[in-house]
């Protein structure tokens, strides 16, 4: 079998991240993807903390800490600085939370979007405020317990679909992936370093402290929540070419919210909405790629 | 040369003598000529800069702090409700050590709106870390963006150069707009000791415990203080090369005054006139006008108010529920003196109301009649 993803080791163990994380295996990964020459515009999220308290730093690249939502224009403005000075080899790469994607930062993204400047976005979507506790956030899915939706009042409102509003922006490249299908997202951060302007990268990575799920079915989730619909692989090319990387397996959504605490309060006709949501919106998927 | 400028172009000349390379800026009334003539000088490539047409004011200082972080000399402005939206940025831009250099417009903050002039926008930033310089003139205004490229290259800190909306912003007063030959042996090129560099990977603003980051702050207060020094030193360099300058403070016929009044900004125009007027009427008044206002210039400050009389504070600003701001902060500097002058305090002009000649008289006859100082004085409010 050809190797495809690159060996070596950009991040350094002895981060702070969770037994489990998603997220720091999304870092790996999208590091491997980008090489050395790369600088990262982090804002407040898990990402901070896991990185390494200082004088340490577990990343190996250039780190900008910057404010909760300034991931897009601080890269903005470094990006600027790069190109002014003749460094344009260099990839800028924004590394946001959900939160600071979907919420706070949505301006600054939206701006940097609408701009084309050059560089790539990755949102790693842990579906809530994990850093501070599991608060939900809009990202966090219909149904879904956090610290601020107790079980009383799950999240009575879809996750936001950041992915077509992205594409909307008419970006050259927007797309999905997950943590549990590492070659596809290698493949996918070469594809944006190679596209030009804004790039969009929109990251599952399951946070087994906040999903109320065991460290060891990291892996299992993040290839489930696509096998399910929930999260399907797919690349939007300026905002119109829609194309899905994986067929759908069509997994029951309840082989996936069974694994995970944050839904065990969920009755059985919840699971049969969440699995009519999701049929409808794999639908809606699948005819923005046939008709692209 | 000599040309007939608005305050706003006195900013963008600035900017564009300091040879910046990253503008970040957002428009907002009465800023907007600033950025306008920056984006004509970038686009015709007067000037070799990159300008990011940001979104937001907030966007425009993370977009100028990244810039600088990756060693670009970078530049914006912004006015009122700009300043106070970037405010969480500019405690960044401070903490990050960026030296970037930021025109504020003094406008009033809403609600009501108004576009018109107050300090209270810049003076909230107080307490940020941010350099702040008031001016006078258009001719200061621009010289000032020159000299806060090179202190805050030095120190290491951001700086805010001021100027009053409509009557500095918008008024056309004559500048000497000097060689850019000259401008470049007053100004070297930005050379940060350290910049973001995949060759030599860095890590800047992580997570610092208590073990770390009270040093930090230390160091912070250390840059300030080393800037006193460095302010006097760039404007003696300045004046050696364009024969004009301006010092951290303004004192004008304080030597014998018996009551000097106090002033930043246009209003010290005005006063300066005032003062004149006053003298040819026998009166021993002077004036201390205040330009440097972070760092204070607690020393200058000491030295020509020691000997007054009498002290009066003009304020176009108000902390509520205690003063006006340059009045506190004078006072908190004379206080340690064993002798030292009783000092009233005067708001005058909020939301653009003019300060006349009149106004200063009268202003001084109230202090000359009064035998105990008072700290909140209404000057020319409708009852």
């Amino acid at each position: 079998m050809r190797l495809t993803i690159p060996e070596e080791e950009i991040m350094s163990p002895g981060h702070l991240a969770c037994q489990g994380c998603g997220a720091a295996l999304a870092v790996r990964f999208v590091l491997k993807g980008l090489g050395r020459n790369t600088i990262m515009s982090i804002p407040a999220c898990c990402c901070t903390v896991i990185d390494g308290p200082f004088p340490y730093t577990a990343y190996g690249v250039p780190i900008w800490h910057t404010a909760f939502e300034t991931a897009a224009s601080a890269a903005s403005g470094i990006k600027a600085g790069l190109d002014v000075l003749g460094r344009k080899e260099t990839t800028v790469l924004a590394w946001a939370g959900d939160g600071g994607t979907f919420d706070i930062g949505i301006q600054a993204l939206s701006g940097a979007a609408e701009r084309g400047d050059d560089m790539i976005y990755v949102c790693y979507d842990n579906e809530a405020y994990m850093n501070t506790g599991i608060q939900r956030s809009s990202a966090t899915p219909y149904g879904a317990w956090t610290t601020t939706t107790p079980v009383k009042h799950p999240k009575n409102r879809p996750k936001k679909d950041i992915v077509a509003i992205m594409a909307a922006h008419r970006i050259s490249y927007t797309a999905t992936a997950s943590i549990g299908y590492p070659e596809d997202l290698i493949k996918k951060v070469k594809k944006a370093k190679e596209s030009e302007g804004t790039k969009f990268l929109h990251i599952i990575a399951p946070c087994p402290t906040g999903w109320r799920s065991r460290p060891d079915d990291t892996i299992k989730l993040a290839k489930l929540v696509v096998e399910t619909n929930i999260f399907p692989l797919f690349e939007v090319e300026n905002g119109e070419i829609w194309k899905l990387s994986k067929k759908s397996k069509g997994t029951p959504v309840i082989d996936y919210l069974k694994l995970q605490g944050r839904f065990r309060h969920l009755k059985e006709e919840d699971v049969q909405t969440i699995q009519m949501n999701v049929d409808k919106e794999y639908e809606r998927l699948l005819k923005r790629c046939e008709s692209a | 040369m000599m040309k007939v400028i608005m305050g706003n172009h006195a900013l963008s000349y600035g900017a564009k003598l300091s040879r910046v390379q990253v503008i970040a800026a957002y428009p907002i009334t009465p800023q907007t000529q600033v950025v306008e003539l920056l984006s004509e000088m970038c686009a015709n490539g007067e000037l070799d800069a990159k300008f990011v047409k940001v979104e937001s004011e907030h966007s425009a200082m993370a977009a100028s702090i990244g810039a600088s972080a990756a060693g670009a000399r970078a530049f914006t402005a912004t006015s009122a409700q700009g300043l106070a939206l970037m405010h969480e940025m500019i405690h960044w831009a401070v903490g990050a050590r960026t030296p970037i250099v930021l025109g504020n417009i003094n406008r009033a903050m809403g609600p009501p709106w108004s576009i018109w002039t107050e300090q209270n926008d810049s003076l909230s930033e107080r307490d940020t870390g941010i350099m702040q310089v008031y001016c006078e003139s258009n001719q200061e205004v621009q010289d000032t963006v020159i000299q806060s490229f090179k202190v805050a290259e030095k120190v290491l800190l951001p700086c805010m150069v001021v100027l009053d909306a409509f009557y500095l912003s918008h008024t056309y007063e004559p500048v000497d707009i000097p060689e850019q030959s000259l401008v470049d042996e007053y100004l070297p090129p930005f050379d940060p000791p350290y910049k973001l560099d995949p060759d030599d990977p860095h890590t800047f603003g992580s997570l610092t415990d208590a073990k770390w980051y009270y040093e930090l702050r230390y160091k912070i207060e250390v840059a300030m203080n080393k800037a006193r020094y460095e302010w006097k030193k760039a404007n003696e360099e300045f004046e050696n090369i364009f024969d004009r300058g301006y010092g951290l403070v303004e004192d004008y016929k304080c030597e014998d005054a018996d009551l000097i009044l106090i002033t930043s900004g246009t209003i010290t125009g005005t006063a300066r006139i005032t003062v004149d007027i006053l003298r040819e009427k026998g009166k021993k008044v002077g004036l201390l006008k205040i330009r440097v206002f972070r760092p204070f210039p607690i020393d200058e400050v000491r030295d020509i108010l020691g000997s007054a009389k009498k002290v009066a504070c003009i304020d176009r600003n108000i902390s509520f529920g205690h003063s006006g701001i340059f009045f506190a902060e004078v006072k908190s500097a004379l206080y340690n003196l064993s002798n030292r002058p009783p000092i009233w305090g005067y708001i005058a002009g909020l939301g653009g109301r003019d300060v006349t000649p009149e106004s200063i008289i009268e202003i001084v006859k109230r202090t000359e009649e009064s035998d105990k100082p008072e700290e909140l004085i209404w000057i020319g409010l409708k009852r």
